[in-house]
């Protein structure tokens, strides 16, 4: 156990098995995002209330639970770097947070797109979209606090302490549509009891939710490997990967 | 499938535009994060390997010259 965590730390450990995960996980993962996206276009039934506008749902649910989910994953990043000065968990906190901006964007952008025939409006000042806002905002300003710094030391403790203030939002996105009951639905898919979706329509929807997670962590392994090839480059490490890399 | 022709796909009796849209941007987005990554990585080994060979040929003139 113990080893696995040292391992953890070393850069060109986790470069290599990061790599590896890669080779398997990216093309699944593009499979999976492209097959769920043809059968939630094609070859489901429209909704009986909202017609085809619904189709919209095997991309804004799955975004904006994998967004909120990476948050989790870069706060905690953030309090392992934080309290053991793990550096590997800085990276993986980094990486996360652009990642996270472009998830919440889509669940955003496409809540929009969603909205106007739906609703009758782009855009309403209601609690859920708001708060998912805010957590557009805290990814951003996550990125932005990282390049603000010259000190990279103190950036990564700037944002690690920003993103777990911001784990406030967490609950309140959540809440948001029990809470302040306005124009966004409840949650149809639930862990206990029966979900309020048909099953036609839900495993489409469980294909999307699972391959954007995978996405997820595709991107956070590609932005990981740039970031360690950036702050190791003068090392043995990397220099003889770039001499590996040349020769073939 | 569940639309009779391509045209109705794309229409999607009037929805088209949002549902083609959403989908479309999504894409652009999902393509973006997953190259750019891979552009950096790639940019960095390479801006490395170029140092080093300059960093080499730098010793060897060196050595010449003494």
């Amino acid at each position: 156990m113990w080893s696995f965590f040292h391992k953890l730390g070393s850069p060109p450990w986790l470069y290599d098995i990061a790599g590896s995960i890669l080779r398997w996980l990216l093309p699944v993962t593009i499979m999976a995002l492209l097959v769920g996206a043809v059968w939630g276009l094609l070859f489901t039934s429209p909704d009986f209330r909202q017609g085809n506008s619904y189709r919209i749902i095997y991309i804004h649910v799955p975004s904006a639970v994998v967004a909120l989910a990476g948050y989790y994953v870069m706060a905690i990043a953030g309090a392992v770097s934080l309290i053991w000065r793990m550096k590997m968990a800085d990276v993986a906190m980094k990486a996360a947070a652009p990642i996270g901006a472009a998830l919440t964007f889509i669940a955003l952008f496409t809540g929009a797109l969603w909205g106007k025939p739906t609703w009758g409006t782009w855009w309403e000042w209601d609690a859920r979209i708001t708060s998912m806002l805010i957590l557009l905002f805290l990814y951003l300003g996550v990125v932005a606090l990282y390049e603000a710094f010259d000190n990279k030391e103190a950036a990564g403790r700037a944002c690690a302490i920003l993103s777990l203030v911001g784990m406030v939002n967490i609950p309140i996105i959540y809440k948001s549509v029990d809470w302040w009951y306005s124009l966004h639905q409840p949650a149809s898919i639930k862990f206990s009891g029966e979900s309020a979706i048909d099953s036609s329509m839900l495993y489409p929807l469980l294909l999307m939710i699972g391959a954007f997670y995978a996405l997820f962590t595709c991107c956070l392994l590609m932005n990981m490997r740039a970031e360690l090839v950036q702050r190791e480059s003068r090392t043995a490490w990397v220099r003889k990967l770039v001499k590996q890399n040349g020769a073939h | 499938m569940y639309f009779d022709s391509l045209q109705a796909a794309l229409s999607m009796e009037g929805h088209g535009s949002f549902v083609w849209g959403a989908y479309l941007i999504t894409l652009l987005i999902i393509s973006a994060i997953l190259l750019l990554p891979a552009l950096r990585r790639r940019r960095l080994l390479r801006r490395i390997a170029t140092e080093l060979a300059r960093q080499e040929s730098g010793y060897a003139t060196g050595k010449g010259a003494r």
